[in-house]
């Protein structure tokens, strides 16, 4: 005789549709790294909402006392050489980092999958001029990209996440337009079409969605890429001004100048920057696998 | 064949032409002036007399599109002007710091190939093992460490535990190997790395992707001893996507490694593209941009070379 509660828990209804709890659970267990990095984009987040609160000093607050002070209870990562608290500065840089990564990366990616399905739709000239015109951005390092755009326009956060932006989307748009010439092969398109819909509906409504796979995935993907282009941004000096906090712009402080006195100032910002980014890449990696059939581990 | 490489070599034109336009045309737009930078950027003051002879001798204010034909007409005899902030010929400014450049991009490909390879397929052949995920986390951390940090956490550990910090300045490699190779192995490793993880991954998923192959059971139940099928077979076949993604990032390694450069005290030919740009300086900047967009169109060029090579189907596209 079987137990009762055995075979309840062996006979699941088949209808029965999968919870959100339970599909995050079968999302950890088969991917342990992707979980991982979900863990550290949500801490991520959270310290980042709840910097004011968690922070031990004001991160602008300076204190000529501690100066280069190394790790200790008072400064539990240790003071930078205005004598600001470390930890302090690090939770606030992760709003910075934060902010500029998903705006760049959020806008960058958009912009590009829109002129990406545009360029699969209209096809012949249309497609192959943006393509030229693209090719000629593709060329140019992102770095020098986003320099120019900084050398233009002058520093400050809303430049640079302009210049990211500059600098991602041709790279999302070149991707999305090989995903898009697909589904514009598709026969949904062709009725569509035979139906009467005009170019923006069947852009907005039936291609679009249909590239939300790779759209996911290069969004991830470039969240990382942004927040490490911002941080390269900040080192140069050509991103957010002093004394915002943010992770490039104490690397900068901390360099070669203070290398043998004051190691800890390099290593905390840099370990803070390579983990999110990561977590990003990671997470991004994991989704890509989920959302791709054909690399499904059976 | 002979066809394709014509057709790949004349499509080179039009992108070169773009990006000269692009670019001639992006930086007569931006505020500022190399000449009010060069005078009066330290406030000085200067005469406006001497302000619009300088203009006039730098051929500022003739209109746009003769300053455009004569620029196009010297780079077509090879004649790329002088600076305008030194004064120097540019071949001579770039020549010097494109040989530092040239060489830190080969020892990173180098560095990354020789590390992307062998990791690559020994994650693809194990998949979803400790091995797997060990190299995964190997090159995703590659992905995610700034490379300029990381140098600084190389010099930092030099200098602390050997109390020793790489040579300032470079000499060519073949003077003196020993003080060459000292100087730039640190920012190699550094990029290298970086390289490595992104060629790491792409030969990982290609080849993951190879192996589900038919013709790849084809071989195995033909009775192949498991190392030809897996080189001789998933390889070969693999390594195109590989090959693009190693092209392209070399590509970007002449004249993108600004921040590492800055790091690492390297002259150059990212740091002059950043001096250039910010002393408003055109004919460097144009002259630098054409050698980078000419640098991504040669690779292109190898690249599909390459690709007729390993795979008969393309030529006859």
């Amino acid at each position: 005789m079987r137990d009762a509660a055995a075979v309840a828990a062996i006979e699941k209804p088949i209808g029965a549709r999968p919870t959100a709890l339970g599909a995050i659970g079968v999302f950890a267990r088969r991917r342990p790294l992707g979980a991982l990095g979900a863990a550290i984009v949500l801490g991520l987040a959270l310290a980042a909402l709840l910097a004011p609160i968690i922070a031990p000093y004001d991160p602008l607050e300076t204190d000529f006392l501690a100066q280069l002070q190394p790790p200790s209870a008072a400064h539990l990562l240790g003071a930078d050489q205005f004598g600001r608290d470390v930890l302090s500065r690090l939770l606030y840089g992760a709003r910075t980092a934060l902010l500029v990564g998903f705006c760049s990366a959020f806008i960058g990616a958009t912009l590009g999958a829109l002129l990406g399905v545009c360029s699969a739709y209209f096809g012949g000239r249309v497609d192959l001029l943006l393509q030229r015109v693209l090719e000629i951005f593709l060329s140019f390092p992102l770095i020098v990209l986003a320099l120019a755009v900084v050398a233009v326009l002058g520093t400050g956060i809303v430049n640079v996440i302009l210049a990211i932006t500059v600098s991602i989307t041709p790279q999302v748009a070149r991707v999305i337009r090989a995903s898009a010439l697909q589904v514009r092969a598709m026969p949904f398109i062709e009725s569509a079409r035979a139906v009467g819909a005009g170019p923006l509906r069947i852009m907005l409504l039936h291609m679009l969605p249909n590239v939300l796979a790779p759209y996911l995935i290069l969004l991830t993907a470039f969240l990382g890429q942004a927040i490490l282009l911002e941080a390269s941004l900040s080192f140069l000096g050509l991103g957010v001004a002093e004394p915002t906090p943010a992770w490039g712009l104490m690397l900068r402080g901390a360099g070669v100048q203070f290398a043998e006195r004051a190691p800890w100032l390099a290593l905390a910002p840099g370990l803070a920057i390579s983990i999110t980014v990561f977590g990003f890449n990671v997470f991004g990696d994991a989704l890509r696998d989920a959302l791709d059939p054909r690399l499904r581990v059976v | 064949m002979a066809r394709y490489i014509l057709t790949r070599l004349l499509l080179m034109l039009p992108t070169l032409l773009g990006v000269a336009v692009l670019t001639f045309l992006l930086l007569r737009v931006v505020p500022g002036d190399v000449v009010t930078l060069k005078y009066s950027g330290e406030g000085a003051y200067v005469p406006r007399e001497t302000i619009e002879a300088e203009r006039e001798r730098l051929g500022l204010n003739q209109p746009l599109w003769k300053q455009f034909v004569d620029w196009v007409w010297g780079v077509a005899r090879l004649d790329f002007g002088t600076s305008m902030w030194t004064g120097r010929p540019i071949a001579q400014e770039i020549a010097i710091r494109f040989q530092l450049s040239l060489q830190l991009a080969i020892m990173a490909t180098l560095i990354a190939v020789l590390l992307a390879l062998p990791l690559g397929t020994l994650a693809a052949l194990k998949q979803d093992t400790w091995v797997d995920y060990a190299i995964r986390v190997f090159s995703i951390a590659g992905l995610a460490t700034p490379s300029f940090w990381l140098g600084i956490v190389l010099i930092l550990f030099l200098l602390i535990l050997f109390r020793w910090s790489p040579p300032v300045t470079f000499t060519p490699l073949f003077e003196d190997p020993l003080a060459n190779l000292s100087l730039l192995i640190w920012p190699a490793l550094a990029v290298g790395y970086r390289y490595s993880a992104v060629a790491t991954r792409m030969t990982r998923s290609t080849l993951l992707e190879v192996l589900r192959e038919d013709y790849i059971r084809t071989a195995r139940a033909k009775g192949l001893r498991e190392r030809a099928v897996v080189v001789r077979h998933g390889l070969r076949n693999a390594l195109l996507p590989v090959v693009t993604v190693i092209g392209l990032e070399f590509a970007f390694l002449i004249g993108g490694l600004v921040v590492t450069e800055q790091v690492f005290n390297l002259n150059g030919l990212g740091k002059l593209m950043v001096e250039a740009i910010s002393r408003r300086d055109y004919t460097l900047t144009q002259a630098l941009t054409m050698l980078g967009a000419a640098v991504y169109v040669v690779v292109n060029f190898i690249i599909d070379i390459v690709y007729v090579l390993l795979d008969p189907r393309v030529s006859y596209s």
